[in-house]
């Protein structure tokens, strides 16, 4: 018998529901009052492909000390599926709990005799206080909300702040829900003990915001300047394109005529969707896409127009379990390959990976300015952790000096002047050349947009010097991008040290945590966020400077291990794969389990299978 | 390179129109299609048109997909920007494009292997949105620039250069623009130029989605015995129902036409449709009597061309999703970036 698990404001909770059951607004309360106690949490939602009925989890991390990733494991199970009973509570850890609805009694066989057990007969309470069934459904959710304020020691009146907040607008809901909440909290206080889990008032949560990836990026876009969107329902995106619809709503009429300075289209499917983007962009405006793997897919002979004929454009590209429909609800950066080099041809195309909702937020807004400063496509590489979860974030922050960089344009004054118009001139020799957008002028500037290889006047042209010249200077174009895209992320150990890691997107919070876990031990690493493709030299330089380098990504093929090595001719002996892709957003015991043991460190953590 | 440079020799009794502008400053590049190819008249059908109509060339977006048809943009309108794109999905692009500068007229040409098999969806949507354009199928039955297969046009029965004869149904686009919404359908004939130019002057005045269907034999392919789209079969089954001029809003309404026979429509724009009827109870502007002559007639053998729909009243894409009427492109940044008060806001709510 392991003895019970005791800490304040750091542990694990996990919420075992059924999908439909009502359960997503109790447990995002449950959070919500968290973090109104000054306490950072981290909540991940684990939900399957189908509307009703299936097993979801909503896992939440308690973490006093800031971190906010996956530490992997199961401190409280609150087992409200029985269908998924027996490994839920496998997942418990040795000493933890498990809080489940008593009401039918369960022979013991059905427990673990190294947990806790908490019983509250939740139905019997619930179906005791209400008639009707579908009081009766959502409210027991209310009822568990309310014992575990209680057992956890969060404070009552934030919940029931919370509520009334919730149902400003159906203010006739708020008085059952609070009702709701106090049978649950009377139970508990009448029949149990807290547990030696609690929660205590603290001061870390400080002005940050809780938001998820999508609904920064789309408001990214709003900063950016896009004006057009066109996009075709796909999780985990969608949220992404309904996000934007609603803050242009609030954020994009004319307030005199109350005219939109936006148009979204919801397109007939993901061709049709980069189309109209690329139409956009030829056309000066600026436009995006969302969308996942798959449409991707569907995408790749546009994405080879937008790079070969110069047109600006930008990909939200929110990555989900594949290949085919693979995992579509579950979380992979399994896309970084197939979005680098999209499309027939050779092509590569800029990639921003973002490691977070503030990230999300700051390079959404900033893809434009790339797209239209290097007339090509960009992909800013989410995935459905980062996209659909609620991440603790520092407020989204706006200079409003900043100027929206439309990139070179040729204009009706520069033609006049008798500027040389070369549509596909390397005029300055960065590789980027002047465009015009659509009647500029009567008579100067117009030129034939096409996918066919052309000379530097835009006329078409197969002669293979003519062809090359043009790749070439592609090429420049794309070594200028190494200087205008956000550099990495470097952050040097505390002792020196032959080893480095590099990783990227959402991996970042729970190796924040890995590198704190090995640094408490003596394991000592130099590491490197990578914030974009192409890579600025100093990536290389950080991989030349140690002997061994993890590369820590969240896919079976170490994609961008190949991506290092196929651009920087790294020696593949010294980049060491670390991977994660079994769905599940990686852990920090995870992470610092395998670089302990790539280190020649045994016993240093529990490794375990992979998203532990 | 295989771009050929035309003379820039300008006649000076060169007729002008109400900008100043001879038809020559409407042509474009010379074109590479065949000797004689129903395409090029298509060409001199639009250089035509937006020569009468006093169009700015440069205000004109040219926009096509890939084939022998979709290569035509380049042969006219030289001052206009052109957008030759991916096959069969012109469509999007053009939508794209309109949405972010809707003070343009939007050209999208296209071929009826582009446009009715790889492209049919996007065809579909860009119809049933009521993109204001003016969508041109040069419809000769083959993929030209493939060499001579059946495109999904070619009648059911008719036979390839080849011998063979093609077992499945053909897909008649200008039914199929009727069903989806398009607020101007019309249909007529590369070798028709009379009866051509003044349905392109419609359609480019026309607020919405207009299509024109034209029969374009491809002389390399398709202008057999026993081909349904060579330039003898259209000839002799040709059946106008209407012939068609346009009166611009400011001209004064002159007409050759005889009273009593004429149907008058007039656009948004003021200009006017004058119509003569040659199938006397035509009535241009009824969809659903459109759609059953033309399935009458085609039971019948015939060709029915002119103009065969138009709502004069058509709003278009940007009313339905009521933009703002400055183009898109040319909003500055404060209209664009909410500010930094407005994060602030925001980020409140996010607590
Ligand atoms: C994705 C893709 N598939 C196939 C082709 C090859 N292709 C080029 S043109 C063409 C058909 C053109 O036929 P149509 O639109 O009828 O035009 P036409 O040449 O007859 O005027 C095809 C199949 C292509 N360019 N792209």
């Amino acid at each position: 018998m392991a003895r019970p698990l005791s800490a304040t404001n750091d542990f694990v909770v996990k919420f075992a529901n059924v999908n439909g059951s009502g359960s997503a607004s109790a447990n995002g309360l449950f959070v919500k009052a968290i973090l109104r106690m000054g306490v950072p949490v981290a909540a991940r939602n684990i939900f399957p492909s189908n509307i009703q009925g299936l097993p979801t989890w909503y896992e939440i991390r308690v973490s006093g000390q800031g971190w906010l990733g996956r530490r992997g494991g199961v401190d409280l199970m609150v087992a409200m599926n029985p269908q998924t009973w027996d490994r839920d509570l496998a997942e418990i850890e040795p000493g933890g709990y498990l809080f489940y609805d008593s009401t039918k009694p369960l022979p013991p066989e059905k427990f673990r005799p190294d947990i806790t057990v908490v019983g509250v007969p939740l139905t019997r309470i619930c179906n005791a206080a209400y008639a009707e069934p579908s009081k009766r459904k959502v409210l027991k959710n209310i009822i568990y909300l309310g014992a575990l304020t209680f057992l956890l020691g969060i404070e009552r009146p934030v919940v029931e702040t919370l509520l009334s907040e919730e149902y400003a607008s159906k203010p006739a809901l708020i008085p059952a829900n609070i009702e709701a909440l106090a049978l649950g909290f009377d139970w508990a206080r009448e029949n149990l003990k807290p547990l030696g889990l609690k929660l205590e008032r603290a001061d870390a949560v400080g002005d940050r915001i809780f938001v998820d990836g999508n609904t920064a990026a789309a408001l990214g876009a709003v900063y950016g300047g896009a004006t057009v969107c066109a996009w075709y329902p796909i999780t985990p995106s969608t949220s992404l394109a309904e996000a934007f619809t609603d803050y242009c709503k609030t954020l994009r009429h004319d307030p005199e005529t109350g005219e939109a300075r936006y148009a979204i289209v919801q397109a007939e499917d993901e061709i049709a969707s980069i189309g109209v983007v690329v139409g956009a962009g030829w056309n000066g405006a600026r436009a995006f896409t969302c969308t996942s793997g798959p449409g991707v897919s569907l995408m790749q002979e546009f994405i080879g127009l937008s790079y070969f004929a110069e047109i600006p454009a930008v990909i939200f590209d929110v990555q989900r379990g594949g290949p085919s429909t693979g995992m579509p609800t579950r979380t992979q950066q399994s896309d970084v390959l197939s979005a680098a080099y999209a499309s027939h041809g050779d092509t590569k195309h800029v990639l921003l990976l973002p490691e977070g909702p503030g990230e999300c937020f700051e390079l959404g807004a900033q893809a434009f300015d790339l797209a239209d400063r290097l007339q090509t496509m960009v992909f800013v590489m989410l995935d459905l952790d980062m996209g659909m979860n609620e991440w603790l974030t520092a407020p989204f922050a706006w200079d409003d000096r900043r100027k929206l960089d439309r990139g070179k344009v040729m204009t009706a004054q520069m033609l006049e002047a008798g500027a040389d118009f070369g549509r596909y001139k390397d005029v300055d020799g960065d590789g980027i050349p002047y465009r015009t957008y659509p009647a500029t002028h009567p008579s100067k500037g117009a030129y034939f947009t096409r996918g066919t290889s052309r000379d530097p006047y835009a006329r078409y042209s197969e002669e293979g010097a003519v062809y090359v010249d043009n790749m070439e200077r592609l090429l420049r174009k794309f070594e200028t991008a190494k200087s205008l895209v956000p550099a990495p992320v470097h952050r040097a150990a505390k002792k020196k040290t032959g080893y480095g890691v590099i990783y990227y997107g959402s991996t970042s919070p729970a190796m924040d945590e890995a590198l704190a876990q090995l640094e408490a031990r003596g394991l000592h690493l130099d590491a490197l966020r990578l914030r974009a493709f192409p890579f600025a030299g100093e990536v290389f330089d950080f991989i030349a400077k140690h002997e061994l380098v993890f590369v820590v990504e969240q896919n079976r093929d170490a994609q961008l291990r190949a991506l290092l090595i196929n651009e920087g001719g790294v020696d593949p002996a010294r980049l060491v794969k670390v991977l994660n892709y079994d769905g599940s957003p990686i852990t920090a015991r995870y992470i610092a389990g395998e670089l302990a043991k790539g280190m020649g460190a045994a016993d240093v953590a529990p490794t375990g299978e992979m998203a532990k | 390179m295989t771009y050929i440079a035309k003379p820039a020799f300008h006649h000076p009794s060169l007729q002008k129109n109400a900008l100043g502008f001879t038809r020559r400053d409407y042509e474009g590049k010379v074109s590479t299609l065949c000797a004689g190819c129903g395409h090029d008249s298509i060409s001199a059908a639009i250089v035509q048109a937006c020569f009468e109509i006093d169009l700015e060339p440069h205000r004109l977006a040219k926009l096509s997909g890939i084939g022998c048809s979709s290569k035509t943009p380049d042969y006219f309108l030289g001052a206009s920007h052109g957008f030759n794109t991916v096959h069969g999905r012109m469509p999007s692009v053009l939508t794209g494009a309109n949405l972010a500068n809707r003070e343009l007229i939007y050209l999208g040409v296209s071929g009826d292997g582009d446009s009715a098999s790889i492209g049919l969806g996007q065809f579909a949507h860009v119809m049933r949105r009521g993109v204001n354009m003016t969508y041109i199928v040069e419809n000769n039955g083959v993929y030209g620039l493939t060499k001579g297969q059946f495109s999904a046009t070619a009648d059911k029965g008719s036979k390839s250069k080849k011998g063979v004869v093609n077992s499945d149904a053909g897909i008649d686009m200008v039914a199929l623009a009727l069903q989806l919404g398009a607020s101007f359908v019309a249909r007529s004939f590369s070798g028709d130029k009379d009866q051509l130019a003044p349905l392109i002057k419609a359609a480019l005045t026309h607020k919405g989605a207009a299509f024109i269907d034209v029969l374009s034999p491809c002389i390399a392919f398709n202008n057999h015995k026993g081909s349904t789209k060579s330039f003898d079969w259209v000839r002799e089954h040709n059946e106008a129902v209407n012939r068609l001029d346009v009166l611009l809003g400011r001209l004064p309404v002159t007409t050759q036409y005889e009273p009593g026979e004429l149907v008058e429509v007039q656009q948004h724009d003021g200009s006017l449709l004058m119509l003569r009827k040659v199938a006397a109870d035509y009535d241009p502007t009824d969809r659903v009597r459109a759609m059953s002559y033309l399935q009458e007639r085609q039971a019948a053998g015939e060709i029915v061309t002119g103009l065969l729909y138009v709502d004069p009243d058509a709003d278009d894409l940007h009313d339905a999703l009521g933009t703002v009427h400055r183009p898109l492109n040319q909003l500055s940044d404060r209209e664009l970036t909410p500010g930094a008060a407005a994060l602030a806001g925001i980020n409140a709510a996010l607590r």
